[in-house]
């Protein structure tokens, strides 16, 4: 399958436009089309001709992206007595539970970190990954009106769904800065880090979100087994324990799986432990990766969604 | 001449029929079919395109569009129009063929996408603006603009799911009214709402006519149709069959469409009661041949063919014409001294009306055809609605009332009438 990038291209948009502007005026001398240099063009070819990744269109509608990502926050939160808190309630109760039970019942040893601390920080980066890829999931046939009846990169559909997630994940930051300040967190350097962990995370759940999405619009049996995958993919991450609670001979099958990488290092990062530089290589390496895979996939079932939807 | 815009090469769609049974499909079942269309076409070992299976869409569908042209698309539920709107509007690709298109598409067919019931009218105006493809900014500056036209300031801050369904689509309409694309799309959606809101449409259609955009009509309105378009194809079962004048066209699309023909003749199940039954309708030209297509200087007649079952009523033969759009162009009772306010005997009669030269208009013409009695009072014995179509045709150049014109002209009937002109260089 040959990829091919059609030169779709936005007016307003002054290096996009001269650039087609000069290509189009090669063309446009032959067919005597001058006139029409600085319009978008569009070549649609055919479904045999391979996937067209389009993406100077990602560029051309960004402010939809924006609008999606609103749009889904505003909708979530309507109509809730309680609205954004409830981001921060599901981690912290969860967070509350598991405390009691690791530490008062089981006697798990986390290292230097307090547990609370340390399940608050897992849990909320693991409710960001696993919300954004549900209702990434969903997205797109929840969205059917907008699939069959209007153009536009349909990924950005499940984007706004980790969008959305990372707005929630913001608001759930504010209890786990608190936690931070209760117990006398060392803030060091790699505090600085926490940010790309989390970007790590959001293009972890877009791969996943895009790809399962794309086959949801054909094979609605995902739907039913997504919340059962999920939770097995949070037992076989360090959600609620440490990763050392393998021996070093089984660590690598904890760090084959790239969020093992984003959930150690994003916890080093704000509990001030050092990095385990081994693990988070994984999902430095893997995420954008997996993301490019991921669009191309999307990008092929992209165009039978309003056929099969 | 103004440069193309969209060109369309070869365009086909194929949608596999029984390959999606409910929209959608389990894994499963994938399973089982690819298998068993594996070995379906190692049987036949050819590419199973025409199978059961298979509905194309589209067929090889070629056409250009200039700017500014008003391109009409007419045909039949069915015939593949909806396909080919949503290839243009890029939300499905061609299975075989390409389009090529420069300018931004904008379509009324998406009046109302994307909005959501929880949201505000305003926030529903950005959303909805920006999916259809207008920027921020854009919607920004034209924000006031839009709430205005659709009358709704009073409301805008209400969730849309309070609106009524008149509200809604007037609040979905201004945003895409002020959508400013360089190709729209125009479809039959139009055609709801009540007259005030129709006329509203068919206004702001007229004003991006006017601002010289490239328009992609489609409609069942045929008068609208030959009045707005400059050109128009017609589809049917997915091929271009038809291109050119929209008068032209529309024609075409009526008599292969319209059921009736030049004849009709009942063999069974006759209109009529015991007193009169209809036989045998037809049109002909002045030789007496059976014609679909008649030239508008030249007369021709339409013949009808009864039995009389019972005798003793004086019988009147009635013919009325009506045009395309549903004009009754004019009514004829057969007067003639012969059998007027006599009796008739049982038998078999054929009475014919002629229909003189540079009377009618260019376009379709559907007959009716009815045998009524007036003593002692009015009754209708038969009558055969659509019973007969035919075309008339003014070719420019002729001697008719076109004379060297060649675009279309307007009036039901089309006289060929006398003009004198005075004057010269010598009275001024």
């Amino acid at each position: 399958m040959s990829l091919k990038t059609s030169e779709t291209t936005e007016g307003s948009l002054p290096t996009a436009r001269a650039a087609a502007g000069t290509a189009r005026a090669a063309a446009g001398t032959a067919r005597g089309e001058g006139s029409l240099a600085g319009l978008p063009h569009a070549l649609l070819r055919a479904e045999t001709t391979g996937v067209q990744l389009n993406l100077a269109d990602l560029w051309a509608y960004r402010e939809l992206l924006y609008f999606l990502t609103w749009r889904d926050i505003k909708v979530r939160y309507k109509q809730t007595l309680m609205g954004v808190m409830w981001v921060v309630i599901q981690p912290f109760m969860t967070m509350l539970i598991f405390t009691l039970v690791f530490t008062r019942f089981m006697k798990l040893d986390v290292g230097a970190v307090p547990y609370p601390l340390f399940a608050y920080a897992g849990l909320l980066l693991w409710t960001f990954f696993s919300v954004s890829v549900t209702s990434g999931t969903n997205s797109l046939i929840s969205n059917t009106s907008l699939v069959t009846k209007v153009y536009f990169p349909r990924a950005f559909i499940p984007a706004a769904a980790v969008g959305a997630g990372l707005v929630d994940f913001t608001v759930g930051a504010v209890p786990l800065v608190a936690l931070m300040l209760y117990y006398r967190v060392q803030v060091t350097w790699g505090l600085l880090l926490a940010p790309l962990f989390v970007i790590l995370g959001a293009l972890l759940a877009l791969s996943v979100g895009m790809v399962a999405s794309a086959l949801t619009v054909r094979y609605r049996d995902l739907r039913h087994a997504l919340p059962f995958l999920l939770q097995l993919w949070m037992f076989a991450s360090p959600v609620l324990y440490p990763s050392q609670i393998l021996g070093p001979r089984w660590r690598w099958v904890l760090a084959a799986n790239p969020l093992t990488g984003v959930l150690e290092g994003f916890r080093s990062a704000v509990a001030g432990t050092p990095f385990d530089w081994s693990l988070v290589a994984v999902p430095v390496v893997a995420a954008p990766v997996l993301v490019c895979a991921a669009f191309y996939v999307f990008r092929r079932f992209e165009d039978t969604f309003a056929d099969v939807i | 001449m103004e440069p193309v815009v969209v060109s369309v090469e070869g365009v086909s769609k194929r949608y596999r029929i029984g390959a999606l049974p409910a929209g959608y499909d389990s894994f499963r079942e994938v399973l089982a079919r690819t298998v068993a269309a594996r070995v379906r076409r190692l049987r036949r070992g050819d590419e199973g395109d025409d199978d059961a299976t298979t509905l194309w869409a589209l067929r090889d569908v070629s056409f250009e569009v200039r700017r500014g042209e008003i391109l009409g698309i007419v045909g039949r539920n069915g015939a593949g129009k909806s396909t080919l709107l949503k290839i243009l509007s890029r939300i499905t690709r061609p299975s075989t063929g390409q389009v090529e298109i420069y300018g931004r598409v904008g379509s009324l067919l998406e009046v109302g996408t994307g909005f959501h019931p929880d949201l505000t009218g305003r926030e529903n105006v950005f959303l909805n603006g920006a999916v259809l493809g207008m920027r921020k900014a854009e919607i920004d500056a034209k924000f006031d603009e839009i709430v205005a036209f659709s009358e709704l300031e009073r409301f805008i801050e209400t969730p849309v799911k309070h609106y009524s369904s008149g509200m809604y689509v007037r609040l979905a309409f201004s945003v895409a009214a002020h959508l400013e694309p360089e190709i729209l799309i125009m479809d039959e959606v139009l055609a709801v709402g009540d007259m005030a809101f129709q006329q509203k449409c068919l206004d702001k259609m007229n004003e991006i006519r006017r601002q010289g955009r490239t328009i992609f009509f489609v409609s069942h309105n045929l008068p609208a149709i030959t009045r707005l378009c400059k050109r128009a194809v017609l589809l049917e079962k997915g091929r271009l069959v038809a291109e050119g004048q929209p008068h032209e066209v529309v024609n075409r699309y009526l008599s292969r469409s319209w059921g009736a023909g030049a004849e009709r003749a009942w063999e069974e199940k006759a209109p009529g009661n015991e007193v009169a039954r209809l036989r045998r309708v037809r049109v002909t030209d002045e030789e007496g041949a059976t014609a679909a297509v008649v030239d508008v200087r030249r007369e021709s007649r339409i013949e009808v063919t009864y039995d009389v079952l019972e005798e003793g009523h004086a019988l009147v033969p009635v013919v009325e014409l009506y045009n395309e759009e549903g004009t009754e162009v004019f009514s004829t009772h057969d007067t003639g001294a012969e059998w007027r306010r006599r009796p008739r005997p049982c038998g078999r009669y054929t009475s014919a009306v002629r229909l003189p030269g540079n009377l009618l208009a260019e376009g379709t013409l559907i007959a009716h055809v009815s045998i009524m009695s007036h003593f002692p009072s009015t009754i209708l014995h038969a009558r055969a609605a659509n019973a007969v179509a035919f075309q008339v045709l003014d070719e420019p150049g002729g001697v008719s009332a076109r004379g060297d014109y060649v675009g279309p002209m307007p009036g039901i009937v089309r006289p060929l009438l006398q003009w004198e002109t005075h004057g010269g260089n010598d009275e001024v």
